[in-house]
């Protein structure tokens, strides 16, 4: 029993991560309908960018403060960069098929990853990250619980529901919602279109960021390469539960998470490809994911 | 066309050409032995974006896991000859190991194809971006089965394939895809499946059996595939499972979009110059995939017909929009100064 707890933890420490990061793949699939393979390369971003403003700023043991403001710093340059890189590649695409995007998102990453590469101060060689969250360990009846678990599923449960909130009750979330559903009659209707897509880019890699910062405390080694795998998962639990659904991507993220930790606890090497083979069978009967809707198309 | 009745194509006389002229410069010396290993390679890169240009670029289907059939292909047609082989005695040298490597290419085709098939026929029913997400999947579900059997070494590779895959054959099986290619876009299942492309609703109003037609268009897709990974296993002697990994179809991609999505010229063009282009970018050391990136996105934004531009090598015989519109337009100049055009029909005509 305690072990399958210690499980069920850790499998949400993981769901989480994945949950954050299908969020964004999810809002923006949304939004555009465009899936951006590049928006994993946005955490490894966020990874990169706070570990230089972490060393050049703080530095071992430095006020929580100081900890909070490099995480928003690092929030607001990743979306910054999620924008232009939006403005610059797939903003000319919009009206063409979706598939040329997705081959964009391809180039994108491609040139992101080969881009940081090059540069010598990240270099091609994995880094070690800094522990910015100090952690001591909770043993609740048997059960241990580090620090940064905590703040794992403390900081993506806070978020996850501030997302709920700003797409349900803010304007920018109501402006979302509806040029989700019509482009062009949430212009006729006086939304700035560009301006959701922007805001959307921007939250959604913002996101990305403090994912990759969560996700290279808790694996402390990170480099060019590293969301290549999290980031397909994360593609994964945003389609099971339902894409364009930002609680379908939250459910999804979850679930596959603690499956994942429980597939792993019999067999590490099978894990991957079962959770893909849960994904394939739950689209067979359930084409839309988990909580989507089945569009009818119109003619 | 009248002349199609010559015996002898020029476009016969031009393959064997460039058949012999990149012999003759390997067998010189102009182009080293790597640069010949490249260019084969860049043959077999061919092989499979026309492969992918049949779902992709005619069905309008995405696939985002063929690296998966070519795995497929690739392991089989390598079981076929690294136990054929030996247990008939016949050495790599002999002529009946050419034999042996058609008929493993042929089962590591049809097993891809069957794959193919199988996985077609239940998930064609979804659309377009789950249909991506199923077959990356799918891609990522043959690797890991891979990997845990220990028989082709597992995680580690498969090592010891007999190099029977040389330049004639890579060459000869090249040109029948392009035909087969050809022949596919050119018949009624093609002209089916460019309908689905452009608007399966009303191809379906047509009686056209959308999910018949993709099936069909999605296993000789995988068929060549498996043909590609054949090659390709037997060209390098050893193949390991992250060969095939999700980087290998997104490159598929690239070559695909570069050249000009849906064009068997494009598909041509396209992978050939992308496989050839980081070589030559080689003194560039690590800047060179960053070249790379940007040129994909260039042509992307910029060339939404890729390199090719929409349009077919004259000899295929097809005839794209791009070039009816330009024929169109030399027919009117024409018809300004000819009394008589001809008639309607005849414009639009091969």
């Amino acid at each position: 029993m305690v072990k399958v707890i210690q499980l069920l933890i850790y499998g949400l420490q993981v769901g989480s991560i994945y949950a954050l990061l299908a969020t964004g793949y999810t809002l923006i699939y949304g939004i555009i309908k465009m899936i951006n393979l590049a928006h994993a390369d946005f955490m490894m971003l966020g990874a990169f960018v706070s570990l230089f403003l972490y060393t050049g700023l703080a530095g071992s043991g430095s006020p929580m403060w100081l900890i909070i403001l490099i995480v928003l710093l690092t929030m607001g340059i990743v979306g910054m960069l999620g924008v232009l890189v939006e403005r610059i590649a797939y903003k000319p695409l919009r009206q063409r098929p979706a598939l040329s995007s997705l081959v964009a998102a391809v180039g994108v990453s491609m040139f992101i990853q080969n881009f940081l590469r090059c540069i010598p101060a990240v270099g091609p060689s994995p880094r070690a990250y800094p522990a910015m969250f100090t952690s001591a360990n909770i043993t609740i009846g048997g059960v241990s619980i580090s620090g940064i678990q905590i703040i794992v599923i403390l900081v993506s449960v806070v978020l996850m529901i501030l997302m709920q909130l700003l797409v349900t009750k803010t304007t920018i979330g109501k402006q979302m919602v509806a040029t989700s559903c019509d482009k062009d009659a949430s212009a006729l209707m006086g939304i700035n279109v560009n301006k959701v897509i922007s805001i959307t880019f921007c939250i959604g890699s913002a996101l990305a960021a403090i994912c990759g910062i969560l996700y290279s405390s808790v694996y402390p080694s990170i480099h060019v390469y590293m969301a290549a795998t999290i980031g397909n998962k994360a593609f994964i639990s945003a389609v099971l539960g339902g894409i364009g659904n930002t609680k379908g991507a939250v459910l999804g993220g979850l679930l596959l998470g603690i499956i994942e930790v429980f597939l792993q606890s019999f067999n590490s090497s099978v894990s991957y490809g079962v959770s893909f083979v849960i994904l394939i069978v739950i689209l067979l009967y359930k084409p839309a994911g988990l909580l989507g809707t089945v569009e009818m198309e119109k003619v | 066309m009248k002349n199609n009745k010559k015996t002898i194509k020029k476009e016969y006389i031009c393959f064997i050409a460039v058949y012999l002229l990149l012999y003759l410069l390997h067998y010189v010396g102009i182009i080293s032995n790597y640069m010949f290993q490249v260019i084969m390679l860049a043959g077999v890169n061919i092989i499979m974006t026309l492969s992918l240009n049949l779902v992709n670029g005619i069905t309008g289907l995405f696939s985002l896991g063929h690296a998966g059939f070519m795995a497929i292909g690739a392991y089989i047609a390598a079981i076929v000859t690294t136990t054929v082989l030996p247990m008939l005695g016949i050495s790599a040298k002999n002529f009946a190991s050419e034999f042996i490597f058609l008929i493993a290419i042929l089962i590591g085709g049809g097993i891809a194809a069957f794959g193919g098939f199988l996985i077609a026929r239940p998930t064609l029913k979804v659309r377009g971006d789950y249909l991506a997400i199923i077959t990356l999947g799918f891609g990522e579900v043959i690797r890991s089965v891979i990997r845990l059997i220990e028989y082709v070494g597992g995680p580690r590779g498969m090592i010891g394939i007999p190099k029977l895959a040389n330049f004639t054959w890579i060459f000869v099986v090249l040109l029948l895809t392009v035909y087969v290619s050809r022949n596919f876009i050119t018949s009624t299942y093609g002209r089916a499946c460019l309908a689905i492309r452009e608007n399966e609703i009303a191809a379906e109003a047509m009686g056209t059996d959308a999910r018949h037609y993709k099936t069909i268009a999605f296993t000789l897709s995988a068929f060549m595939a498996g043909v590609a990974g054949a090659l390709f296993a037997h060209l390098l002697m050893f193949i390991s499972p992250d060969n095939f990994a999700y980087s290998k179809s997104s490159d598929l991609l690239v070559y695909l979009y570069t050249g000009g999505v849906g064009t068997i010229t494009g598909s041509v063009v396209g992978a050939f110059l992308m496989t050839i282009l980081p070589e030559f970018l080689r003194f560039m050391e690590d800047w060179r995939l960053v070249i790379y990136a940007l040129v994909l996105l260039y042509t992307i934004i910029f060339k939404p017909y890729g390199i090719a531009g929409n349009r077919e090598l004259k000899f295929l015989g097809i005839h794209t929009y791009a070039e009816k519109k330009e024929r169109n337009w030399k027919m009117r100049i024409m018809k300004l100064f000819a009394k008589k055009g001809g008639n309607g029909h005849e414009r639009f005509r091969g």
